[in-house]
């Protein structure tokens, strides 16, 4: 179980890349990465509605929108259950927790819009949905959140790792057509075929298939 | 029935959230300082970030809690600036600022070095060759400025932006957009030099490029007493905090490019248009004192 968890964990962080691999929250990916503590506070709360919303709308699907068969409404009930939670937290965080709401800041309300969190909570029901039938709904829900976390993590090592290529990309002198965004790009193509290269590396590792 | 459950469903979940929301929001309220709200109202309400903050109410937040200066709101000018002070029981220290445009360079200074056809944004044309002109720092002049600007304060007059001094805030909406960064906002007010170019070509190549170009000889910086005006980067630069404003450097440059708005002046700068803008600075000394020239009409 435990072999299999970190399995889940490593290859959601670089196999199944959200932004570099599957190219999900592309958009906070290039916006808030200039500068690293920025993209760090981002990650941060990133990784947190991505658990927070996973725990909720798992159950939700299993127990409510699948045995009324109603899988089919899951996007637009998990991106209502999304936005609420989100402004929920902040304003639980902002009365209790006012160092990590003053730390988050102005990224919490950015995440309601974030694909990168409702590819999650989706996808995450569409890999571990079947395994209630297997394992039973306590394991599969341990592997969803971990797997939610992992994609939170995997979007941070993106984020961070391309605030430091973007450094690099601005201290330079690209022709005149490129400069900008252009580059930004292509930096980023260049990042996400690095990652491409861990394609089955977590599978050999662990033993495991996935 | 499908639909009825799915409609049910849909409104179940969107009630629940509602009620958590609004019970949230009514049992963990957090108790704000009321001038919070005073100080925004006092504000321009525009939201155009000139102010260094995300927006009208991050600004007010941060007049109130960490006591940040109160006149940063540029579209609201001295008026809020004095209405803040006086919420927050101190004294209005506000200084109008104003857009610059540190160019001349029209048509008849500056020659277009080709013909340009393509789409009508100085971005666009930027892109291609630095410009359809044979300057490359030179004014575009193909508005970016004036379809961002939202006060009706800059204008294009014969290739090249004019501030209209009495609609500009000075929010800085066109010196970002501008993609020759020849915009430069800066506090209007005692009369100071500026310099009216931005060409960092050395000299022979900025003279050739435009005739109206500080070609960075260093009469300004030797004549200069007070070491307030330096070439830097190939073009000259006053720096508002030591500048006297005895207008030595506008009398004695060559290319007379440093303007000095005396009510009076013996030595007019040659009104190549009519002096563009209002003043310039530069954004080395922020909180310089200001400068100012004729009237942009």
């Amino acid at each position: 179980m435990l072999v299999k968890l970190a399995a889940i964990f490593f290859s959601m962080i670089l196999v199944n890349n959200y932004v570099l691999v599957k190219f999900y929250g592309i958009c906070p990916f290039l916006g808030v990465s200039k500068k690293l503590d920025s993209s760090l506070g981002m990650s941060g709360a990133v990784i947190f509605v991505m658990l927070v919303a996973t725990a909720v709308t798992f159950p939700l699907q299993i127990f409510i929108l699948d045995p009324a068969g109603l899988s089919y409404l899951q996007t637009i009930v998990f991106i209502l259950v999304i936005a609420v939670l989100v402004q929920f937290i902040e304003i639980f965080l902002k009365k209790y927790v006012v160092a990590l709401y003053n730390s988050l800041g102005v990224y919490l309300p950015l995440i309601t819009t974030n694909c990168c969190v409702l590819a999650v909570t989706i996808l995450v029901v569409d890999d571990y949905g079947a395994d209630v039938a297997t394992l039973g709904f306590a394991a599969a829900y341990i592997e969803a959140l971990v797997c939610a976390v992992g994609a939170g993590v995997g979007f941070m090592l993106a984020m961070v790792m391309f605030s430091g290529v973007r450094k690099r990309v601005e201290a330079c002198d690209p022709p005149a057509p490129f400069k900008g965004l252009p580059i930004t790009l292509i930096a980023a193509a260049i990042t996400s075929l690095s990652f491409m290269g861990f394609g089955g590396l977590v599978e050999n590792l662990f033993n495991v298939t996935l | 029935m499908n639909i009825a459950s799915a409609v049910i469903l849909c409104t179940i979940v969107g009630a629940v959230g509602a009620i958590v929301l609004v019970a949230a929001a009514k049992f963990m309220a957090v108790e704000e300082d009321p001038r919070i709200e005073e100080v925004a109202s006092c504000l321009a309400g525009a939201n155009c970030g000139g102010c260094g903050y995300a927006g009208c109410a991050d600004y007010a937040k941060a007049v109130v809690m960490d006591g940040v200066p109160c006149d940063k709101c540029a579209p609201g000018g001295p008026k809020a600036a004095a209405a803040i002070a006086k919420i927050m029981g101190g004294e209005a220290s506000a200084v109008e600022k104003k857009a610059v445009v540190q160019c001349q360079g029209n048509s008849e200074h500056c020659k277009p070095s080709y013909d340009y056809k393509g789409i009508q944004s100085c971005a666009a044309a930027a892109a291609l060759y630095g410009g359809p002109k044979t300057c490359t720092f030179a004014c575009i002049g193909l508005g970016d400025c004036t379809k961002v600007c939202k006060f009706d304060a800059i204008h294009i007059v014969d290739g090249v932006a004019k501030v209209d001094k009495d609609k500009c805030t000075g929010c800085g909406a066109c010196a970002n957009i501008c993609p020759k960064k020849v915009i430069m906002i800066d506090a209007a007010g005692p009369r100071k030099p500026v310099v009216m170019c931005s060409n960092q070509d050395k000299g022979p190549v900025a003279m050739k490029a435009c005739t109206t170009s500080c070609i960075a000889c260093g009469m300004c910086e030797r004549t200069c007493k007070f070491d307030a005006i330096h070439v830097v980067d190939g073009v000259a630069r006053v720096d508002y905090d030591k500048c006297k404003g005895c207008g030595m450097c506008a009398q004695k440059c060559p290319k007379k490019i440093i303007l000095f708005p005396l009510k009076d002046d013996p030595y007019p700068p040659k009104p190549v248009v009519k002096p563009a803008a209002p003043a310039a600075a530069k954004p080395a000394a922020p909180a310089a004192k200001p400068a100012e020239a004729p009237k942009a009409e």
